[in-house]
Order: C-alpha cells, then sequence, then structure tokens
C-alpha cells in the first residue's frame, strides 16, 4: 500500500471540505477499499475517514413511512434496527459478507463503489430509494450509471439513504463461495402499485431492473407469472466462476426463490 | 506520522504510525502483540480477528489510526487471570479444535464474539458465524464442536460430516 495521509473529520461539512484536497478520496468502513489499496489499484494521497460522523449514522422512520439510513451506518446495525420496519432489507444486510465485515462496512460505501457483484445497489434499486448526498437527492434508477459508477460527482458523499417500505421484499443470493459475493442475487420489493426486481452479480453493466418479471409480477404475483421469462445471457458476466448464460439462467431462479418466499 | 493511542488488552497504548498502517501491524511490530495473525491480508480468512469496542473486526482492514482511542482486545488478553486457558481456549485443546494453529487466534476470537451474542448457538448458526474465518487445514468440525462444547453443550452426538 502506498503511503497516504489520512483525515478524520466529525461532520459532513469537515468532510467535504477535506475532499477538496488533491488526490482525496473517502474511506468509510474500508471493507473494499483497504484491500484495494493493498493492491495499488487505488493511489489517493489523501483518505478522509467518515466513520466518525456521528450526523451519517443511524435507522430511523421517517414521518413519510420511509426508512431512513445515514450513509455511514454499518451493515450489522441496517440487519438488527431495520428489522422491525423493513425485514427484507435488514435480512440482506444480515446476510452481506462476514459478521466482522458486517461490523465495519457502511451502506453508502457500498452503495457509491456500485460493486457489480454487491448486496445492497439491488435492495436499493428494487425499493425506488432515493440517494441523499451532502448537496442532493437522486433517485436510485438515476444513480447506478453502470459496473463502479454512479451519479456521484468527485468529492461528493451520500449521507443517506431513503427506502420506501414495500409491503413485502425478499433477497435471494446465490453465493460465490470463495468471495462470498453474489454471484448472482435478486431482490423482489411488492408495493401495493406494482412489484420491482433488481438484479446484481449478473450484468456487465452492473445492477439492474429486470422489466419484463416486474411487470409480469405486478399483473400476477406468483412464481407461475415468471415462467417463460428468459434474459439474454450475452450481456451477461462471463468468467471462470460461471457462463453468461448460466447467470442468465440463475437470476429466474433467484427471482422465483424470492417470489415462493413471500407467497 | 501521526501518534496514536488506544487501550489494548486493558492497557493504554501509544505509538507512531503512518496513515497506511493497518491495526493489525500495529499491535504486532509496534506492540509486540504477535497472536494476532496476518493470513490472507485480503479480508478473507480472518486470522487477524479482534475485538475493538467489544465488535469482531478484522484487523488487516481497518487502518491503526482510525483505533484512536479505541478498546481493542486481541488472543493475548483472552487467557483467565491465573494464565489458564479461559473456557474457549480450553474446549479448542479439549476436542482438538486445531490442526497447525495459524487460524486458531481469529477463531477463538470469533467464538467468542458469537457466545457474547448468543450464548447458546446451534452447529448452523456456529458455522454460519464462522462464515469470515478460514482454517486451510480444514479442521472445521472440531472448531464447531469445541465452540458448541465451549458454550456448555453437549456435544457428544456431533457427528462428523
Amino acid at each position: 500500500m502506498y503511503n497516504f495521509d489520512v483525515e478524520k473529520p466529525t461532520s459532513v461539512a469537515d468532510a467535504v471540505k477535506a475532499l477538496s484536497r488533491d488526490e482525496a478520496q473517502p474511506l468509510s468502513g474500508g471493507q473494499t477499499l483497504i484491500p484495494t489499496l493493498k493492491a495499488r489499484l487505488a493511489m489517493p494521497s489523501v483518505l478522509v475517514s467518515l466513520s466518525g460522523i456521528r450526523e451519517m449514522q443511524g435507522v430511523r422512520l421517517a414521518d413519510d413511512g420511509r426508512l431512513c439510513i445515514g450513509g455511514g451506518t454499518i451493515h450489522r446495525a441496517v440487519a438488527e434496527e431495520a428489522k422491525p420496519h423493513y425485514p427484507g432489507l435488514a435480512s440482506l444486510a444480515a446476510r452481506i459478507g462476514d459478521p466482522a465485515v458486517r461490523n465495519r462496512g457502511t451502506i453508502g460505501g457500498s452503495v457509491a463503489n456500485n460493486d457489480p457483484s454487491a448486496c445492497y445497489p439491488a435492495g436499493v434499486l428494487a425499493s425506488g430509494a432515493t440517494i441523499v448526498t451532502n448537496s442532493r437527492e437522486i433517485e436510485a434508477d438515476d444513480f447506478f450509471q453502470g459496473m463502479f459508477s454512479t451519479a456521484l460527482e468527485e468529492g461528493e458523499i451520500i449521507t443517506e439513504v431513503k427506502f420506501p417500505v414495500p409491503e413485502k421484499a425478499r433477497y435471494e443470493k446465490f453465493i460465490q463461495p470463495a468471495s462470498r459475493f453474489p454471484l448472482v442475487a435478486a431482490f423482489v420489493a411488492k408495493f401495493s402499485d406494482g412489484v420491482r426486481v433488481a438484479v446484481t452479480g449478473a450484468s456487465e453493466n452492473g445492477v439492474f431492473r429486470w422489466t419484463e418479471a416486474e411487470t409480469a409480477l405486478s399483473a400476477n404475483f406468483s412464481a407461475k407469472a415468471l415462467e417463460g421469462l428468459t434474459l439474454d445471457g450475452g450481456s451477461m458476466i462471463s468468467d471462470l466462476h460461471g457462463s453468461g448464460a448460466y447467470r442468465a439462467h440463475l437470476v429466474g431462479v433467484m427471482t422465483k426463490r424470492a417470489v415462493l418466499d413471500l407467497v | 506520522m501521526t501518534q496514536v493511542k488506544m487501550t489494548v488488552n486493558g492497557k493504554a497504548a501509544s505509538g507512531d504510525v503512518e496513515g497506511r498502517t493497518l491495526l493489525a501491524s500495529f499491535l504486532r511490530e509496534s506492540l509486540g502483540l504477535t497472536g494476532t495473525h496476518i493470513g490472507c491480508d485480503t479480508s478473507q480468512c480472518g486470522a487477524c480477528l479482534v475485538h475493538v469496542n467489544g465488535e469482531a473486526i478484522k484487523a488487516c482492514t481497518m487502518l491503526a489510526v482510525e483505533a484512536e482511542g479505541a478498546d481493542v482486545k486481541t488472543i493475548e488478553s483472552m487467557a483467565n487471570a491465573d494464565g489458564s486457558l479461559n473456557v474457549i481456549q480450553q474446549a479448542f485443546q479439549d476436542h482438538h479444535g486445531l490442526q497447525c494453529g495459524f487460524c486458531t487466534p481469529g477463531m477463538i476470537m470469533s467464538a467468542s464474539a458469537l457466545l457474547k451474542d448468543n450464548p447458546k448457538p446451534t452447529e448452523a448458526e456456529v458455522r454460519h458465524y464462522l462464515d469470515g474465518n478460514i482454517c486451510r487445514c480444514t479442521g472445521y468440525h472440531n472448531i464447531v464442536k469445541a465452540i458448541m462444547a465451549a458454550s456448555g453443550q453437549d456435544v457428544s452426538a456431533l457427528a462428523a460430516e
């Protein structure tokens, strides 16, 4: 790892100021970034640690019924505190990585990184959540812009994610046993006015909504509604862990399992 | 260099570190607490697992400067006050829960974090909790058995898989 300075602001305003330094990068839980730095895949000259910013931590139910999770909230806290309000999302958080990773990794870090195999982007997109930053609010549909790519500007920090709470939701993942990331995972969220389905781990473009499945499930919320629906394996990730065609097939299987859990 | 101060195994500890110094390196190289092992160095294996403010953390994936002011506990703090093995350590010995021993500090620290939250885990819960602790000798069966025994459960019927 190349050396760097570390700044430890205690407010969002100070963090934004620190991030204006040359080659500065935010550090949240570091469960992805620190291994990345070790591999010298990133070489910031300053890391701005966000973990001391109390105003970015915690889970609360807003007056409008949305579940608001601070960007610096660790997965373990979401697993525990979101459970009474949004069990489908809490269950996703409870299954990220392993217990030690869940004690450090944060929702803001995961969403900002937008790893094509990360769990949270599927939950955020399927919920139709809103990503709140230090300067604006961004709808999930506009936020995720391809593998490791988001609508965030340089130096912009995710301070909160606001989740509309569906009637019911389930995240099903097929784990790649070496990395424990999903090989493919699907998040199905059933709202009173329709169903949203988001898929991670599969596409070359990162997390995406499976709109054909959404239409079918909105009309008839049953596993049967998914019969005959297929995805093109050509645009899917193809590597030693699975071909594009295999991943395309798994999307169907994971979505079906999620629905079966909910009906 | 920055000075960091923290409490390690109940004692005040401090030292000068670089921004990039990992908590695991600080414990091992500055404090000489080499019980915390570095196995994979990629956050996979859990040999470096310690407790930071009571929570299980991979010390190879946390910067030392981020542990400023924290209460850190390592494997060196686990034995009883008289130097005898604590209940988890003793169970690992009794049930042959280690072979080469490299992963053992992380396994013990992980087991201790689990039993604090869940004093009587099922076998499935133990296995699930150990997701982030890898034993290259693949001696998982006896590790699970030792943790179940340490929680006071009867393990005589725990069959080998």
